[in-house]
């Protein structure tokens, strides 16, 4: 039993993505409407996001900033100190891309509205027969 | 529909928990995404690159491709939502009201009259016409420019300290919208108008690309930093971080630019005339 | 990297999502995608990852809501589920 604890402790923080990981994608499946359909998609991107940077993060290791001083004599850093960069860097390509694809799909949401003039998706499927 | 959604969502998280007790733990100093390439960025940014903060020099410098690419996106994201929503064209009303500023009074003229020429004392207020308040237009007035001031801060100091290109220019358009929402949307057109946003966005594009191919005419490959040392003069360590503020520049701008397009596009729907 | 004050954060953050997906108000809706996304936002701080969390605090908390609200306004704000 006490192990089964040390288990769900320690993966506790990726069990936490997963868990927003589905809770984004049943948005995306189950819901009607397509703002709610949109903020599912989000919250899918973002919940991927933090299970990237979880990867790098490092116990007793500081920000990946360089501390250096302005002297001449300058201590080359150890990799141990500094958590891992390479997946922030991919992240922030993932969020700006975020934004821009939110930016569309709202575009296209509106759209959609000033055609239909509703935003559930069974009503636009019984207009769109009935055309 | 909703069943089927929660089988799905139940069956891929199950597998999803399952993978995960694979995993090393949570914070490992000796977990294997951190053991094989990046200790080579950790240790060796700073000698070659002179620029202390390793995100910014890795995505500007090292992986420099995709993020002129990353910039290519958010143009084309600019470009799809003009293409998708804009119409031209304004609906004629069948009157318009102008009011005389020193004495309050209000004229309506009728759609047929001809309209009065334009002088500083009538202001043209139309029936959408929506009145914003002191509070709000005056404690933005102050804010607005010390907001950009922040934005060119971080862009300046992505070297040293978290920053750079993507959250200035986010922060410069951020400001722009505040102005937009707070005064009315028209005056933010007469600042900053819909062409001139447009061009930021591929001016911004140019300038980084123009970086790539500036280092070839000086003799190196695309995008490498190190060639510009012989057009500044300094050695190439100093070139490479002297051309990653430059295309930190660039992208700020694109990034700036595609933020007012979004957002002047969504908030009329296309029509250009009132905002929020 | 303290683990209590990321334990109230991440239940935070998955209260919020899932209270962005059920509320029937879209304009509440937006806004708690905002305040989810901020809290995101703090916890890559904890973690250590500042450019991502400075970023996501300046796109996600403040674009994002804004365009939400933008595209909230100019179509229906009601929804049936």
């Amino acid at each position: 039993m006490t192990e089964l604890l040390s288990i769900v402790i320690a993966k506790l923080n990726y069990w936490a993505c997963i868990a927003l990981m589905m809770i984004g994608l049943y948005a995306m499946i189950a819901k009607k409407n397509l703002v709610k359909k949109i903020i599912g998609m989000n919250i899918l991107q973002t919940a991927v996001i933090l299970f990237f940077i979880s990867i790098g993060a490092k116990k007793d290791a500081t920000l990946p900033i360089i501390v250096h001083g302005h002297a001449a004599e300058s201590h080359a850093a150890r990799a141990a100190e500094y958590i891992n960069p390479l997946p922030h860097v991919l992240m922030l390509t993932a969020i700006v891309v975020a934004v821009a694809t939110l930016g569309v799909a709202l575009a296209l949401v509106i759209k959609i509205y000033q055609q239909y003039q509703t935003l559930e998706e069974d009503e636009i499927l019984t207009r769109l027969q009935n055309e | 529909m909703k069943t089927l959604a929660i089988f799905i969502v139940l069956l891929f998280g199950g597998l999803l928990i399952y993978c995960t007790l694979d995993f090393p733990p949570w914070g490992d100093p000796l977990a294997p995404a951190s053991m094989h390439v990046s200790p080579r960025y950790i240790e060796q940014t700073m000698e070659e690159t002179s620029v202390p903060n390793i995100v910014t020099a890795v995505l500007a410098d090292y992986r420099g491709y995709d993020t002129m690419f990353e910039a290519v996106v958010i143009f084309t994201a600019a470009v799809a939502c003009f293409f998708l929503l804009r119409v031209f064209g304004r609906i004629e009303s069948e009157s318009r009201m102008y009011r005389h500023i020193p004495s309050g009074i209000t004229l309506r003229i009728s759609k047929d009259a001809e309209p009065l020429r334009e002088s500083r004392e009538f202001e043209r207020i139309d029936l959408t016409w929506v009145p914003y308040g002191v509070v709000v237009k005056t404690s933005c007035r102050i804010i607005v420019p010390f907001c950009q001031l922040f934005a060119l801060y971080v862009i300046a100091h992505g070297h040293h300290s978290p920053g750079g290109g993507f959250q200035g220019g986010v922060i410069l358009g951020a400001s722009v919208i505040l102005f937009a929402i707070s005064n009315n949307m028209r005056l933010s057109f007469t600042r900053i108008s819909e062409k001139l946003a447009v061009l930021l966005c591929g001016l911004g594009v140019l300038i980084y690309a123009g970086t790539g191919a500036l280092s070839i005419f000086l003799g190196s490959n695309y995008l490498d930093y190190g060639a510009l040392s012989r057009l500044f003069g300094v050695d190439p360590v100093t070139a490479r971080s002297l051309g990653i503020l430059m295309v930190e520049i660039g992208v700020g701008i694109t990034v700036m630019a595609v933020i007012i397009t979004l957002y002047y596009n969504l908030a009329s729907a296309g029509r250009h005339d009132e905002g929020l | 990297m303290i683990w209590q004050i990321e334990f109230v954060v991440l239940l935070i953050v998955i209260i919020c999502g899932i209270g962005a997906i059920t509320v029937k108000d879209l304009l509440g809706a937006a806004i708690l995608f905002g305040a989810y996304s901020f809290m995101m936002c703090l916890l890559w701080a904890i973690m250590g990852a500042v450019d991502v969390a400075f970023t996501e605090a300046s796109v996600g908390a403040g674009v994002s809501t804004v365009l939400f609200v933008a595209a909230v306004f100019r179509t229906s704000r009601r929804t049936k589920d």
